[in-house]
């Protein structure tokens, strides 16, 4: 007799899984092709079900600028988050932990003038 | 006139086995009982109807008792499209390319004195005067607007004419109708008014007596 397998068990839920998932599916899908009554049609199959029809393409490209505002959005929204409790805890705090938040308030703002010079702050 | 004659037991021998425990039916009893308790409407509103659908599902009235609470809100899941409120000649073919998305078998109520008419609005250069004139409608709800227990007086009519329906024979349902069309054409804006202004096939102009 061969050793017990303890991955064996795990192969047996694999393929529970697998069957649990597939079954209805299959199970729809024969339903529907055996018993739904079959009327269908141009209007029936289209995409929008919203009484609208559809116009032109979905395949279309979106700018990237509002992902880049976005991002700016983000990384300022983060700052003041930081920025509070350095407010709330200035006068207790040491040199060496002001100058440390001043040299992250400088890169922020280093990276907001490389923004601007760029030009994504101009919604074209 | 003879009646039709009617596939199963007759009705007096089924009387009879059941009171010795013997329950029959026929097939189409039980396809017609799932189908008529769980209709599901589209959620689907277009004037002040709608505010007395809505007070239908709510649980003063509650439509779920009649297993029509689940109110869809894409045509491809529901079976029942009440038409709730003024039917505007803007909104006429979003209605029926709804009503044709819909998956048979598939019933309207026609809700109102709007849907089924035009209603008050009747004169308005916009207002379409009867939604039977581009879709078939199974029931009309007179009122203006009807209150919720028309509403469920209207559904049960649907759920008695759902329950009468055979395979068979000029009562079936659309979908075992194969000469029943699939879609109904779909009225396209014209210059003055719709175009074609009603579907000749499902509604007919009241033929007009003169008197000379």
């Amino acid at each position: 007799m061969t050793a017990y397998n303890p991955y064996l068990l795990i192969v047996v839920f694999l393929a529970a899984a697998a069957g649990f998932a597939v079954a209805p599916l299959l199970t729809a899908w024969i339903w529907a092709k055996l018993f739904s009554p079959k009327k269908s049609g141009p209007e029936k199959n289209a995409i929008y079900e919203c009484g609208l029809q559809s116009k032109g393409d979905a395949w279309v490209r979106f700018k990237s600028e509002y992902y880049l505002y976005g991002i700016i959005f983000l990384i300022f929204d983060v700052e003041t988050i930081f920025l509070l409790p350095f407010a709330v805890a200035f006068t207790g705090l040491p040199v060496g932990a002001f100058i440390a938040m001043i040299v992250f308030l400088l890169l922020l703002v280093e990276g907001l003038v490389w923004a601007w010079r760029k030009g994504i702050l101009n919604w074209a | 006139m003879n009646p039709e004659p009617q596939a199963g037991i007759d009705e007096g021998l089924r009387s009879e086995l059941s009171k010795q425990g013997i329950f029959t039916t026929k097939l189409a009893d039980i396809y017609n009982w799932g189908r008529k308790n769980s209709v599901w409407p589209l959620q689907f509103g277009l004037a002040c109807c709608a505010i007395e659908m809505i007070a239908t599902t709510m649980a003063r009235y509650d439509l779920a008792r009649f297993g029509a609470e689940v109110f869809r809100p894409s045509p491809r899941q529901a079976d029942l499209m009440i038409v709730a409120g003024t039917v505007t000649k803007k909104m006429a073919p979003q209605v029926v390319r709804l009503y044709n998305q819909m998956p048979e078998p598939k019933y309207v109520i026609a809700m109102g004195a709007c849907a089924i008419s035009g209603g008050p609005f009747k004169q308005g250069y916009n207002v379409l005067k009867g939604i039977d004139r581009f879709i078939p409608v199974d029931v009309h709800i007179p009122g203006c607007p009807p209150r919720p227990e028309a509403l469920i007086h209207a559904f049960m009519t649907l759920q008695q004419k759902i329950s009468d329906q055979t395979f068979a024979g000029p009562n079936r349902p659309r979908h075992l109708d194969p000469d029943a069309p699939s879609e109904f054409p779909v009225p396209q804006f014209g210059e003055h008014d719709l175009v074609p202004p009603n579907n000749r096939n499902v509604w007919q102009p009241p033929a007009r007596a003169r008197h000379e």
